[in-house]
């Protein structure tokens, strides 16, 4: 063995805490390896981009004339909310990440490092807004290149990811209390299958509120789903903002309330 | 002398499960100590209080001088961790995993990269670096484990099962590279099933059963703790073994153990030899094999644990996290 593993070099004394500046390096450099993991998993990359890009295609082609009259104004209707369905399923990456992380005892090793308790976290939860955005901006772009056009302009798509940002960080909570107790990363995917799906198709994410039963309805009118794709449809393409936009702020905090001290007790539990 | 790790009195309860129940280490700067015991006798526990990773709910321990409880950003700034838990990440490189470490422990991009380099050359990984590590084989696995926990230069390491479940050759590599850590000055606690790996390098070991430290000294002395020799009987025809173990009980006076039709018995009377011979000559038992020897640390594990080290406990599942 040579120098390099020479260790024992009497250090200066160890500082006794971490400023946030560290906490803050930290959780970029666990950002930049939740992001270089792509790189070795082309599919997960697929997976952000081909299902929201297969679902904007499908429905568009598919159910765009019977629903809406034409392709053309459909994908008006539903492209912002295919945005937040797509959001909903991103949340679950975060979830996903941190079982395995947990499951395979990397969790482990870093909590044993020198570095912010709060940083594994704060840095998954960065990688996962990245990834985000990279699916909002391509199913904008998707929908440009079929006919979507930008009714309140730049400012209204950063008005939107802005609302879509905070309402992900918030649902990112519930991913987490998941994935903290779940035994194995894939019960995470079911849980999003099981639970996303429903919660997304019984919105007026793709079928208008008032084309099903009554009974359907009141629950379409009170779902988060709704009211988010509510308030994109008003910045991306127009109409009212404020309204929605202030219940989907609401759901936010109301959701981050519950789930965000759930989760964070679940997980010193079980670490 | 100065002691890198004490621990009095550690109590940790899982639910109704009580995984320590009282452990007191003291090990001193500089040496390998051996923590040695079956799955789920409270050693994984130990090293995760140790670490930092749990707290106690009754004693205190220090590491490096440091409190674990109360100062555990400052231990964590003097310690490496490899184990059966804390592992690296399947998905990224051998490099990109010991940069990853490098910058979180506050290394500037250059001295990570060279920093990662000189640990991959020097665990012999040079070859591999720029492969996911979900593709190494189990012995590379625990190489760039160790590399990862050697990253910021540790004065005390954790090596948590480090051989389970390697061949033997890559057993030998990562006893050698420990040896090396331990010349040059790091302290190391050692857990592990494998009395022989105890035996290969710890200075110290201390036998650990149902969360209790229940033996403690060098290997030499562990060994010499159960007095007597061991007799070890092979018959030619394996359907003699009932024979031999009833005639070797019979004059031991205790129950034989049978492994792979050797029968072994701890004996303290020096005329037991020629007697188990001559009554064995007498019922027409032919012999492949016979010697009288010091007791391994094998036996002493039994004779103080009464169960084999071997052997899982039912308690195994609860070392693990609590899901």
């Amino acid at each position: 063995m040579t120098a390099a593993t020479a260790t024992a070099t009497a250090p200066l004394a160890p500082a006794r805490r971490l400023g946030v500046v560290a906490g803050l390096r930290h959780t970029l450099t666990l950002a930049w390896r939740s992001l270089v993991q792509i790189k070795h998993n082309p599919m997960e990359l697929l997976d952000l981009s081909i299902q929201p890009v297969m679902f904007v295609l499908l429905f568009t082609y598919v159910f765009g004339t019977a629903i809406s009259g034409s392709p053309g104004e459909y994908l008006t209707f539903a492209l912002p909310g295919i945005i937040v369905q797509n959001a909903f399923f991103a949340t679950m990456t975060t979830g996903f990440g941190l079982n395995n992380d947990l499951t395979k005892g990397v969790f482990d090793r870093l909590r044993a490092l020198p570095i912010a308790r709060w940083a594994p976290l704060a840095g998954r939860i960065l990688a996962d807004t990245v990834k985000q955005a990279w699916s909002v901006s391509l199913l904008v772009s998707v929908g440009a290149i079929l006919g979507f056009r930008l009714g309140n302009g730049l400012a209204g798509l950063l008005g939107a990811f802005a609302l879509l940002l905070a309402f992900s960080l918030a649902a990112a909570w519930i991913s987490v209390l998941v994935g903290v107790l779940v035994d194995e990363p894939d019960k995470v995917q079911i849980f999003g299958f099981m639970v996303i799906f429903p919660l997304t198709f019984t919105s007026n994410v793709f079928v208008p509120t008032d084309r099903m039963p009554g009974w359907l309805q009141n629950w379409v009118e009170i779902n988060p789903v709704t009211i988010l794709a509510d308030a994109l449809r008003g910045l991306l393409v127009g109409g009212p903002v404020a309204g929605p936009a202030l219940q989907s702020v609401l759901w936010a905090v109301g959701i981050a309330a519950v789930f965000a001290p759930l989760a964070v007790r679940a997980l010193r539990r079980r670490v | 002398m100065t002691y890198a790790i004490r621990a009095e009195g550690l109590v940790r309860r899982f639910g109704d499960t009580t995984a320590l129940a009282g452990v007191d280490l003291a090990v001193p700067t500089g040496t390998v100590f051996g923590l040695l015991g079956p799955n789920g006798a409270g050693k994984t526990t130990t090293v995760r209080v140790l670490a930092t990773l749990l707290t106690a709910d009754e004693g205190h321990a220090t590491v490096g001088g440091y409190d674990v409880r109360r100062d555990p950003h400052r231990v964590r700034q003097l310690i490496g961790l490899t184990g059966q838990y804390a592992s690296v990440d399947e998905t990224l490189t051998g490099t990109e995993n010991l940069l990853l470490i490098g910058r979180l422990l506050g290394l500037g991009r250059a001295e990570a990269r060279a920093r990662a380099a000189e640990l991959l050359t020097d665990f012999h990984l040079d070859d591999a670096a720029g492969r996911a590590a979900k593709t190494y084989s189990g012995g590379m696995r625990r190489r760039l484990d160790l590399a990862a926990s050697l990253v910021g230069r540790p004065q005390v390491l954790f090596l948590d099962e480090p051989t389970t479940g390697l061949d033997p050759r890559s057993r030998n590599e990562l006893w050698d590279i420990v040896r090396n850590l331990v010349a040059d000055g790091v302290t190391v606690l050692l857990t592990t099933q494998y009395l022989e790996e105890a035996d290969q390098l710890a200075g110290e070991i201390a036998v650990v059963d149902h969360g209790r430290v229940i033996a403690q000294g060098t290997p030499e002395e562990l060994k010499a703790k159960t007095g007597g020799q061991v007799l070890a009987v092979r018959p030619v025809d394996p359907a003699d073994v009932s024979t031999v173990v009833a005639v070797a009980g019979e004059v031991a006076g205790t129950v034989p153990e049978v492994a792979q039709s050797t029968v072994t018995v701890p004996v303290n009377d020096p005329g037991a030899l020629p007697a188990v011979v001559r009554r064995l000559d007498d019922a027409g038992v032919a012999v492949a094999e016979l010697a009288l020897r010091g007791s391994s640390l094998d036996e002493v594990f039994l004779s103080l644990t009464g169960h084999r080290a071997e052997e899982d406990t039912p308690v195994n599942a609860l070392e693990r996290t609590p899901a």
